[in-house]
Formats: structure tokens, C-alpha cells, sequence
């Protein structure tokens, strides 16, 4: 084990100076690095946001809103269908995934499932089709059951959390921060880390809203202080609360034009009364629509519904046309300008909600920064003192070794685009004891066998090779545990994890071979008559 | 050349002399342990139990009394107030709000907003709410984390040595774990997904330190095959009592700056780690050790041997 060939050699020195190398940009300053190539430049282990200062949110689409949705629109669709074939039916009801529908003559229930497989939407399939329809449809007697598939309920979640993915993107975007992260996690989540965020308090208000924009007509005849809408109406609450002494309408729910045909949407005040309103525009089809609508229905209130809401209710005064309009209701400059924001963005598939936020302000990773620097600092020079003192110049040699072990620890974490987190400088710290373990190891059982009156050369040879199998097994078992918290740790605490594993797997080489490469050179260079442990 | 020695060599420590007391107290501690879990049981941060954490810097001597008494108009449940590092420093801890996941969001927006109003110029440097669903996911990969860590150890232990000495390391780790869920009880630490960390760290250690002893064991049962298992196991506690310690030293230096300077968070995890290096380090001697002189000699030797005349004396290996 003491025989080190020329190439070998050189291989550990270039493996140490390259790891040199990765880790230096960490530690130049702004401008050196701005003189630098960028791809060496930005070469730096990347900070959590426990370090920078950011916000992480962690958001939950709702699942049951998107088949509930679903099953809405199963069961409008099924009543135009079943009237327009002229089936009569004495009970049509949605329950848990599924629609119910009671015939009055059971002799129809096959043209029934003729006329509701038409319902069907297919899900799945590439571009040369093959999905499946969304639906399946049996009959009982006279009772006659859509139910949608476990495969559509699992397709229509995972296109919902797509979509919502790219929503939020768009609403981040709109907002300025910089270089956001949000990924999809697990089945139904969406993780959004905001770096230098430190009051998240306006993003979590902009992804809490699903901003579905209605266009529907008022139903003027029904009161809807008596809290019953006739059928094919229903009553909303406004936003504006009690302006006007009404606090609910009463609205079709009959879309005149949806908020997805908008294409822009800006915030501004009206140059009359100089309100805050939202102006917006049309797209070609939804300008048709709306042109068609306000001609139709001039002198008719015509409500602007947001979420289940009503923004206003204004009375067409003439038609509409240019395929432009102007929304006011109670605005201040935020609140219309985030309202433009949302409407931009468009509408997401299902409410989201903020069910985990954690935020540091910058302050605090910059102190966080500090203590941890510091920690790492002393904790290095305490055991370099310990490991001095116990074994004098072999002990210089392990903490040489586990300088080294730093500083590819930091190149590695660098290359490999980790985060490094506050618990993950506790790992590093950690890792330091740890480390020179196997320094410890080796020492102990060189001098025990040199005790037993070995040769300094023989008993380096045996002290390397016998220790060998201990520290592999030492190691491996830390490297199990250090694999399993990454697999099962959440956020911050699997930045221990890296560290540590990155750390322990460099000391196999830093803390051995290494390590060995120099007591080996001293031996050969100055021939003790003894070692020095 | 002076070096530093923990134990002078040649230390003789017939340590299975005291193998009853070792085990006795261990299990002693370890049973405690179990009652203080169950009574008062853990003190569940807020990654396990949800609910809001805030960490606020207030520009004067933070006010508690008045704090305590805007923040508990909120209606929030309890709220427990804890000045750490300055007197400026406070933070606000908040039970888990009733209702779903998004109640916790508005609390905390809450206790932000008011904050802001009734301390101008206060500075809330962290804010953590946790609901409920995810609280609960935490915990169960926590815990599915700890026994399948468990697991992996006595499968590898048992791959690399005979079964008793795997027996021994799992009982000696149940021993240890229990015991440090005992210290997060006793000292009333936060028990959070650092918690779980810091039980893998010390179970990952404490398996190291029994490797290094059982792996002079073994060598010394093949040395030394007349020597009885008591004085062997003395023998290679002894021999690899230096590192045994030295590692614990360099462990405890490098680990002492977090429980100085950790913050918050890391500051706990510092102060479980070093009880945790003093429990691993006693529990290879007084408990790993012992248990395979209680699972035998001739299971471990695979033969009766006699009496040893030969008793200390290294005979070669073949």
C-alpha cells in the first residue's frame, strides 16, 4: 500500500488542484468575477434560500374542485341531451365521481346511453389519438350511471397541476422576482421558492385567486333577497359589498363570454371620475361574442363575474363592439393592478392553496452566512489543534488532508449545482470530525504496530491496510443513512445530507490516499529510525 | 515528542466487570425514556405538529409582556414568546390554527400584519407556517426514514459480521435512539425534521464506533484462540479505546461552534449531537460489547474452548 507509481501521483495532484480550482470562485470577490469567463464564474455553490433570504411556498391544487367541475358539467350536459332525444327522467343528481340519472321508462335507457356517451371528452392518447373517453356509462333498471374513470380523474389532475405549473409561472413573472424556482412535487403539489422575497404576502394573494372571468347576464326578474335563483340562474355575492345597497345578484349561469378569450389587460384610471378600472381587450372570437351580447341585451344590467364573484354589474348602454372594455369596481392602484396581473396570466384550472410557507429575510441568511463561516472556522482549527497534538506531524498531515477535503467538498458542491442550506453547513461541520476518523484510525494502529517493535515502514504498511476495511465500513454505513434522509428529508435538512455524503466520500480519497501519499514521501525522504506517533 | 493521550496505552480496563451495572443503568435510562415520550411526551416543532413560527427583531428591548398580550387578542390559541441570542431577538411560536392547511397561512399573515402595526419598525426576519397535511406527510417520512435507517444497518451489520454481532448493534442502536428521545423530552427541545437528522447522525455514529470494536474483536478471535471471551472482549475494547475517544474528541470539537453559534435551528441539533457522541461512545463499551459476552462464547468461537491456559498470549493466526 506504500508503493505509489509516478502517474499515480500525479493524479492526486491534478485531482487536488482541479478541486482547487472549482472552489476558487467562491471566494473571489464581485468584480474578479465579472473578469472572468462565465461558465467558471458562476461556478459557486448555489445558496438556499435559509442563506440568501427568500420565500418558499409550497401550493395544493384542488383535486376535488377539478372532477366537481367535472361532474357540473356532466350533469348540464346531460340535461340538454336527455331533453333535446325527449327522454323523460325523474332524478338526475352527481355524487362521488359519478352522475345519476333516474329514467322515467326504462325502455330509453339505451338511447339514454347513446345520447350521454356523446359527453364523453377523450383524455390521454398522443397526437395519432388512442386516448380513451373520460367516462363510463352503465345501466341498473331504469337507473343509469356516468361515472368518469379513475384514468380520467388521474389525467385530468395531472393536466390541472400542468397548467397550473405555467400559470404561475406567468403570475410569478409579472411580479419581478428574479429567478423563481417552481416545480411540481408529488402528485398534486406545486413548490415555488422565491429568492429575495421576504414578504410573500402579495404572490401568496395572486396564487390564492383563481381568477375566473365571467361574462354573464343579470337576471333582472328574480329577487335575490328571497335566496332562491330560479333554474339556469344562481346568486352571487358582490365584491363590492354594500355600494349601491346591493350586496348579491342574481345571474345566469348561462357564460355570455369567458375571462380565457381576454388578451391583455391593464390597470388605469377613468378619465372621468378618475377611478382605478382594468381595461382589457378581446380576442377576435370573444370580441364577436361580446359585440353580440351587448347588441342583444342594450339597457340590461350584464355582470362581470371573478371567481363566483361579482366585480360590478354595469347597464349596457349601447353595443360593444370594438371588442375593448373597462372593468371599475371599487379599485385602488394594487388592487387593479393586480387584477390586470391575473387576467394577463389567465385563469387557473383549480384553486391552489398555500398550505406551507417558509421565509427568511436577507438579514437573517446573512447572519446565518456569518455564524456558519465562523463555526466552520473554529470547528476546523479545534480539531486541527486535537489532531496536532495526539500525532504531531502525521496530524499536520491529516489536517492538510482534511483542508484539502474542504475544499473539494466546496468544488463539488459547485460543479454538481447543490444547494448548500444552513443545516448543510452543520454537515460540513460534521463532516470535519468525521473525516479524520480514518486519519485516527490509521494513526492508532501504525503506532500500535510499530509498538510491537515493526520496522517504521512495515508498520505504516500494515497500520494503512489493516484500518482500510474499518473506515470502508465506517463510511459506507454513514453513506446509507446520509442516502435515506435525502430520499425521505424535505427542504433544508437534505442539504445535511449532501453535504455530508459529498464530504465523507471525498475523505476516502483526501483522508487515505492522499493523507497516505504524504507520510509515505516524509518515510522515504527522511528514513526515521522511528515514527513520529 | 510529547502527543497527547486520552488513555495512557496499556490501559487495562476490565470494563465487563461492570457489564451489569453498564446494561442495568442503559436499560434503566432507556425505560425512563419511554415513559417521559408518553409522559409528557415530545415537544413537536412545527415541522411535525404544524403551525406558525415567527422570528422578529424588534428596534428596542423587545416588549414581552405587550407582545404577549396584542398577540394573544388575536384569538390564536397559545402563543409562546422566547427571547434567544439579543434581547431584540424574539420568537413568536403559534399552535396550529383549527381549520385546513390555508388557516395557518392566514394566521401568520396576521400576526405579520400586526406586528407591523403595534411595534413600528420591527423587522420579522423569518416566518414559518406549516398545515396540517403536510405536517402529517413530514412525520411519516421521518419516522419511515428512522426504521428503514435502522434496518439498512442490521442488514449490512449482519452481512458483515455473524448475526450476534448485528443483534447487538440493533439492540445497542433501540438503546441509544430511545435514549436520545428521552434527552429531546427531558431538555423540552424542539423535536423537527433536524431532530430526525440529528437520530440518524447518531445512530450512523454509534454504528461506526461498534464497526471499529467489533472489527478488533474479530481479529482478536482469530489471534487469540484460547483467550476467554471476557478478557477478549476487554482486550479489544482496550486496544481500540485511543481511537475510540480520539474520534469522539474530534467529533465534539467540530460539532461544538453549532451549539455556540448555530441560531435557532442548529443550536438544538448541536447540543442532541454532542449528548448524542457521549451516549455512542459509552454504548460500544458498557452495552455492545457485553451483549455478545451474553450471546456466548461458543457461539461465537463455533467450538467449546477450554480453559486458557495460553490467556493473553498471541498465538498466529494460521
Amino acid at each position: 500500500m506504500l508503493y505509489f507509481s509516478r502517474w499515480k501521483i500525479y493524479t492526486i495532484l491534478v485531482v487536488c488542484l482541479l478541486g482547487i480550482v472549482l472552489a476558487l470562485p467562491n471566494v473571489l470577490g464581485r468584480d474578479t468575477l465579472a473578469a472572468l469567463p462565465s461558465w467558471y464564474g458562476q461556478n459557486r455553490v448555489h445558496l438556499g434560500l435559509d442563506l440568501r433570504g427568500g420565500s418558499h411556498l409550497l401550493l395544493e391544487v384542488d383535486m376535488g374542485a377539478v372532477v366537481r367541475e367535472r361532474l357540473e358539467g356532466l350533469v348540464d350536459g346531460a340535461r340538454t341531451q336527455l331533453r333535446t332525444a325527449n327522454i323523460g327522467y325523474t332524478g338526475l343528481s352527481a355524487g362521488d365521481r359519478q352522475v345519476t340519472i333516474q329514467l322515467r321508462d326504462p325502455a330509453q335507457a339505451e338511447e339514454a346511453v347513446k345520447q350521454l356517451k356523446q359527453l364523453a371528452i377523450t383524455v390521454g392518447g398522443g397526437p395519432l389519438g388512442g386516448g380513451l373517453p373520460d367516462i363510463t356509462t352503465s345501466v341498473n333498471g331504469s337507473t343509469v350511471t356516468v361515472a368518469l374513470s379513475d384514468e380520467a380523474v388521474r389525467q385530468r389532475a395531472q393536466q390541472a397541476v400542468e397548467q397550473s405549473i405555467e400559470i404561475v409561472r406567468r403570475r410569478i413573472d409579472e411580479t419581478g422576482v428574479s429567478e423563481p424556482t417552481i416545480a411540481r412535487q408529488g402528485m398534486d403539489r406545486i413548490l415555488v421558492q422565491l429568492p429575495g422575497v421576504d414578504d410573500p404576502d402579495r404572490v401568496k394573494r395572486l396564487l390564492g385567486t383563481t381568477a375566473k372571468m365571467t361574462f354573464r347576464l343579470v337576471d333582472a326578474n328574480a329577487d335575490p333577497s328571497t335566496g332562491r335563483a330560479p333554474p339556469g340562474s344562481e346568486i352571487l355575492q358582490s365584491t363590492e359589498g354594500g355600494r349601491g345597497g346591493q350586496g348579491a345578484y342574481v345571474i345566469r349561469r348561462k357564460v355570455e363570454v369567458d375571462g380565457a378569450n381576454l388578451t391583455n389587460a391593464t390597470a388605469g384610471t377613468n378619465s372621468q371620475n378618475g377611478e382605478w378600472v382594468v381595461n382589457f381587450e378581446f380576442d377576435s372570437q370573444g370580441a364577436r361574442r361580446f359585440a353580440e351580447t351587448t347588441k342583444q341585451n342594450v339597457g340590461r344590467p350584464f355582470a362581470i363575474v371573478l371567481d363566483n364573484k361579482v366585480i360590478s354589474a354595469p347597464v349596457i348602454r349601447e353595443p360593444i363592439t370594438g371588442g375593448r372594455g373597462q372593468i371599475s369596481g371599487n379599485f385602488n392602484a394594487q388592487s387593479a393592478n393586480d387584477l390586470a396581473v391575473l387576467l394577463r396570466a389567465g385563469a387557473l384550472p383549480a384553486p391552489l392553496k398555500v398550505i406551507e410557507e417558509r421565509t427568511v429575510g436577507p438579514d437573517l441568511g446573512a447572519d446565518s452566512i456569518r455564524a456558519g463561516l465562523i463555526s466552520v472556522i473554529a470547528g476546523f482549527t479545534m480539531v486541527c489543534i486535537y489532531m496536532i497534538a495526539a500525532y504531531g506531524l502525521f496530524g499536520v498531515m491529516a489536517c492538510l488532508g482534511l483542508l484539502v477535503n474542504l475544499v473539494l467538498t466546496i468544488a463539488a458542491l459547485s460543479v454538481m449545482q447543490a444547494t448548500l442550506t444552513l443545516p448543510g453547513i452543520a454537515g460540513i461541520l460534521l463532516m470535519l470530525g468525521l473525516a479524520v476518523d480514518a486519519n485516527i484510525l490509521i494513526n492508532e494502529r501504525i503506532r500500535e504496530e510499530a509498538k510491537k517493535g515493526r520496522t517504521p515502514f512495515a508498520a505504516m504498511e500494515a497500520g494503512f491496510s489493516r484500518a482500510y476495511a474499518t473506515i470502508i465500513d465506517a463510511n459506507l454505513t454513514t453513506a446509507i443513512k446520509m442516502a435515506l434522509l435525502f430520499i425521505f428529508g424535505v427542504g433544508t435538512v437534505k442539504g445535511f445530507a449532501v453535504t455530508i455524503t459529498f464530504g465523507i466520500l471525498i475523505s476516502m480519497f483526501t483522508a487515505t490516499v492522499l493523507v497516505r501519499l504524504m507520510m509515505v514521501s516524509w518515510l522515504r525522504r527522511s528514513k526515521p529510525a522511528a515514527l513520529p506517533v | 515528542m510529547f502527543h497527547l493521550r486520552l488513555v495512557p496505552d496499556n490501559t487495562r480496563i476490565a470494563f465487563m466487570k461492570g457489564r451489569f451495572a453498564g446494561i442495568g443503568l442503559s436499560v434503566l435510562l432507556s425505560l425512563a425514556s419511554v415513559v417521559l415520550y408518553f409522559y409528557p411526551g415530545l415537544n413537536y416543532g412545527i415541522d411535525f405538529a404544524g403551525g406558525i413560527v415567527i422570528e422578529a427583531r424588534t428596534p428596542e428591548t423587545s416588549n414581552f409582556g405587550k407582545m404577549r398580550t396584542v398577540l394573544h387578542d388575536l384569538n390564536m390559541g397559545s402563543v409562546a414568546l422566547q427571547e434567544f441570542g439579543s434581547a431584540n431577538d424574539v420568537l413568536i411560536r403559534l399552535e396550529r390554527q383549527p381549520g385546513d392547511d390555508a388557516a395557518q397561512q392566514r394566521a401568520a399573515d396576521r400576526v405579520r400584519a400586526t406586528l407591523a402595526k403595534e411595534f413600528p419598525g420591527t423587522q420579522v426576519r423569518r416566518v414559518e407556517a406549516v398545515g396540517a397535511s403536510v405536517s402529517g406527510e413530514l412525520f411519516r417520512n421521518g419516522m419511515l426514514a428512522l426504521g428503514l435507517a435502522m434496518g439498512a444497518m442490521l442488514v449490512y451489520i449482519w452481512f458483515r459480521f455473524e448475526w450476534q454481532f448485528g443483534l447487538g448493534a440493533v439492540v445497542t442502536l433501540l438503546l441509544d435512539v430511545t435514549k436520545t428521545i428521552g434527552f429531546y423530552v427531558l431538555f423540552d427541545l424542539q423535536f423537527n425534521l433536524t431532530a430526525i437528522a440529528a437520530i440518524l447522525t447518531i445512530m450512523g455514529y454509534s454504528i461506526n464506533d461498534k464497526v471499529v470494536v467489533y472489527d478488533r474483536m474479530r481479529e482478536n478471535l482469530r489471534i487469540y484462540k484460547k483467550m476467554p471471551l471476557r478478557e477478549l472482549i476487554d482486550l479489544s475494547i482496550n486496544e481500540t479505546l485511543n481511537r475510540t475517544l480520539g474520534t469522539s474528541m474530534s467529533t465534539l470539537l467540530s460539532i461544538l461552534p453549532l451549539a455556540f453559534f448555530g441560531g435557532e435551528a442548529l443550536q438544538e441539533f448541536g447540543i442532541v449531537l454532542i449528548f448524542g457522541i457521549f451516549l455512542a461512545t459509552s454504548s460500544s463499551i458498557f452495552i455492545a460489547a457485553p451483549i455478545l459476552l451474553f450471546l456466548g462464547e461458543n457461539r461465537l468461537r463455533r467450538g467449546a474452548p477450554e480453559a486458557a491456559p495460553a490467556a493473553g498470549q498471541p498465538q498466529q493466526a494460521p
